[in-house]
């Protein structure tokens, strides 16, 4: 069984629609993000959770009824079933908490707090600050190692398909209003180590190819490269994107938005991959003016393989 | 077999083995996160106010203090460490009533002796005992005992006071205004207010423990009820069994039987993993359940490279046992690369990540080297043995 056995796609000569087309998808993004930024979770901003499990069903707009006593009536309240609910909002204390929860025993029904998380603006500051290192300790790790390991154009076409892929996560993200938690974060670095995978995969057989078939052209042999790794860079995807589903399903609310960054993460990963990065080294030797047989493999990166 | 295949076979044997001595029984070798097992996480900041500046020795102080307190409140097993010139971190594993602890753990207690003008008389920082207890109407009080120094200084301000009223103070809050009807010389004294049973004994472990020498402040807590704490091991298990199956199906759908000896490595992968983990006493979180997951699907990259590989090198009509070589020595370096780009984030991770989030980047490391391991080496180790009883068309 194959299904992308001989199939020879001609991603070179399409890649401006697929560019375009990305460039649309972050466009809006970006739009968004400038525009209506970032619904930070209490992680970040700092603020107040609640999982609330009453001993019988209430509604949300009781909830949110005995909130706005407390002027907390701006609250999100997220139900999760007929008497669960996460309730977030602004930084309350201990003394506050307790006399909602009275007041909500009293007025609604009993709430058991399953789950409560108090952050304070300090260590939402200092949270920011850390995942801004993380990412730009991570980009440059991989950097240097792609550097490595390959020619400076490879890092540079597969950095700008890093910064694709986590664009368009986090400008959906932002489009959809869904909360940045700091698994998030850690979703979308989980992306940038991984979704350079596929993009290393096919440069390496890129290389492999330009060593043995001296006499195709770079456009050829970059289609060639991509068709010849079709199958497993799909299918690689496919294998991640499986438990990445099941966890999104089955893996409880506070891993949901986590496994969705994953799936956006991977499937622009992937999409990069074949119709970003390799066909952009094409366009990197036309504005350089790199003649196409001007890609030489280094001969001291041959002997280490 | 010949001897070097042999020694092979039996290392990898041993592996599972140590790993599965290392991990069983879970529930006693893996160690949970207050996330999975119930508990709260509380950061404490120490703050200057103009009566008291935060220095090293203060921040030390509060720390014991708030350790004698955490004591009395007989939480199993806490943690409570300085973190930095001016935070303290709390951990307490399956406490019952969060709120309630956490408002013993940040309240000064400052215990002051008021007269009509507002001046403090004394402090409670000469108290040597203080106990909950009931008076004649059966109200709940709380009984205090001054130390000899304390005695004194009590026993003036009772004197000076006599017909007066002397109003008992608890951070900067009136809790009673008691009126003086003689001098108190021996030391002991009652407080009565509006107290419950609970409010009288938590007062009298907080006036017991000492008050704090600097403000604290709470600068996040997170605290999880252990019932939820179950529901996410169980929510994470099923969402792992059904990625396991999801691709167990997928790689022998696509596969054969190469894909049941990519899935075998995937159960060994697993185990070497929970292994890893016990072994290194490492702390399984709710996301590092996420971790080992997310693991489930990497780990057969490297196998799906490997075999697209032989296939390859088949239809160069290559010998089955010459392809296999040459598949896995060729795929070799696109999987280390590969993986070696998915440990440099996971590092990230583990350099700035906080709590839970560490979690992830261990269980995500240590899943990317064993899913190395057992995708090439013990792989390989059983397609070598089964090649020269199968035909290339009846395995892949």
């Amino acid at each position: 069984m194959d299904i992308f056995r001989d199939k020879n796609f001609n991603f070179i000569k399409n890649r401006k629609i697929a560019y375009t087309i990305s460039a649309v998808i972050i466009l809006v993004g970006l739009i968004s993000i400038i525009f209506h930024g970032f619904n930070f979770g209490i992680d970040f901003s700092g603020g107040t959770l609640l999982q609330l499990k009453f001993d019988k069903s209430v509604s949300t707009a009781e909830i949110r009824k005995v909130f706005g006593e407390f002027n907390l009536s701006q609250s999100t309240i997220q139900k999760l079933s007929e008497n669960e609910f996460v309730i977030r909002t602004e930084n309350i204390d201990t003394e506050r908490r307790k006399e909602i929860l009275s007041v909500l025993k009293e007025k609604l029904a009993n709430p058991k707090v399953l789950r409560m998380e108090t952050v304070g603006p300090i260590i939402g500051e200092d949270l920011k600050r850390l995942s801004l290192y993380a990412l730009i300790f991570a980009f440059i790790g991989i950097i240097l190692y792609v550097t490595l390991r390959f020619e400076f154009k490879f890092s540079v076409v597969s950095i700008l398909a890093l910064f694709h892929d986590c664009l368009i996560v986090l400008g959906i993200f932002s489009l959809l209003k869904k909360e940045i938690t700091i698994q998030v974060v850690a979703a979308i670095l989980t992306i940038i180590g991984y979704s350079v995978n596929d993009t290393i995969i096919i440069l390496d057989r890129l290389r492999e190819n330009i060593k043995f078939k001296t006499r195709e052209t770079f456009e050829n042999l970059i289609n060639l490269s991509i068709n010849q790794t079709l199958t497993r860079t799909i299918f690689t995807t496919l294998t991640t994107i499986f438990p990445i589903l099941t966890l999104y399903f089955f893996g409880g609310i506070i891993l949901s938005d986590f496994a969705l960054a994953l799936l956006l993460g991977m499937i622009a990963g992937t999409y990069s991959s074949i119709f970003i990065s390799s066909p952009l080294l094409i366009d990197w030797n036309k504005i350089f003016k790199v003649h196409q047989k001007g890609l030489k493999i280094n001969e001291k990166k041959k002997v280490k393989k | 077999m010949n001897w070097t295949k042999t020694l092979r076979v039996a290392s990898v044997f041993i592996v599972i083995f140590v790993a599965l001595l290392l991990s069983l029984p879970l529930n006693e070798k893996i160690n949970l996160g207050l996330d999975l097992k119930g508990g709260s996480q509380i950061i404490l900041e120490c703050v200057d106010t103009p009566n008291a500046p935060v220095d090293d020795d203060a921040v030390n102080r509060a720390l014991e203090i708030i350790r004698n307190r955490i004591d009395q409140l007989g939480v199993l097993e806490p943690v409570i460490q300085r973190q930095g010139l001016r935070r303290i971190l709390v951990q307490l594993p399956g406490v019952e009533d969060p709120e309630t602890a956490t408002e013993i753990i940040g309240k000064t207690a400052l215990l002051e002796f008021k007269n009509e003008d507002g001046e403090t008389q004394l402090t409670g920082a000469h108290l040597i005992n203080a106990k909950a207890s009931f008076d004649q109407f059966s109200r709940s009080i709380v009984l205090i005992e001054f130390d000899k120094i304390g005695a004194k200084e009590f026993g003036e301000a009772t004197k000076n006071n006599v017909g007066k009223i002397l109003s008992i103070t608890l951070d900067g809050k009136e809790i009673t205004h008691p009126r003086v009807d003689e001098p108190i010389l021996n030391g002991n004294a009652e407080i009565t207010g509006s107290f419950t049973v609970d409010s009288a004994k938590q007062l009298a472990l907080l006036l017991r423990s000492g008050s704090l020498p600097v403000k604290v402040e709470i600068l996040e807590n997170r605290s999880v009820e252990p019932t939820l704490g179950r529901d996410s091991i169980a929510k994470g298990i099923k969402a792992g069994i059904a990625g396991l199956i999801l691709t167990f199906i997928f790689m022998i759908i696509y596969y054969k039987g190469f894909g049941l000896v990519a899935d075998f490595a995937l159960v060994v992968c697993m185990i070497l993993i929970i292994g890893a983990l016990a072994g290194l006493k490492a702390t399984l979180t709710l996301p590092g359940i996420a971790g080992i997951i997310l693991t489930i699907g990497m780990a057969v990259d490297a196998n799906i490279l490997i075999f697209e590989r032989i296939k390859e090198e088949l239809r160069l009509e290559k010998t089955f046992r010459a392809s296999i070589d040459a598949g896995f020595s060729k795929a070799f370096n696109s999987i280390f690369d590969a993986n070696v780009t998915t440990l440099v984030a996971a590092f990230a991770l583990l350099c700035f990540g906080s709590g839970p989030i560490k979690g992830f980047a261990v269980t995500l490391s240590i899943g990317i080297l064993a899913s190395m391991f057992t995708a090439i080496v013990v792989t390989k180790i059983i397609l070598e043995l089964i090649t020269n009883k199968f035909s290339s068309k009846a395995l892949l």
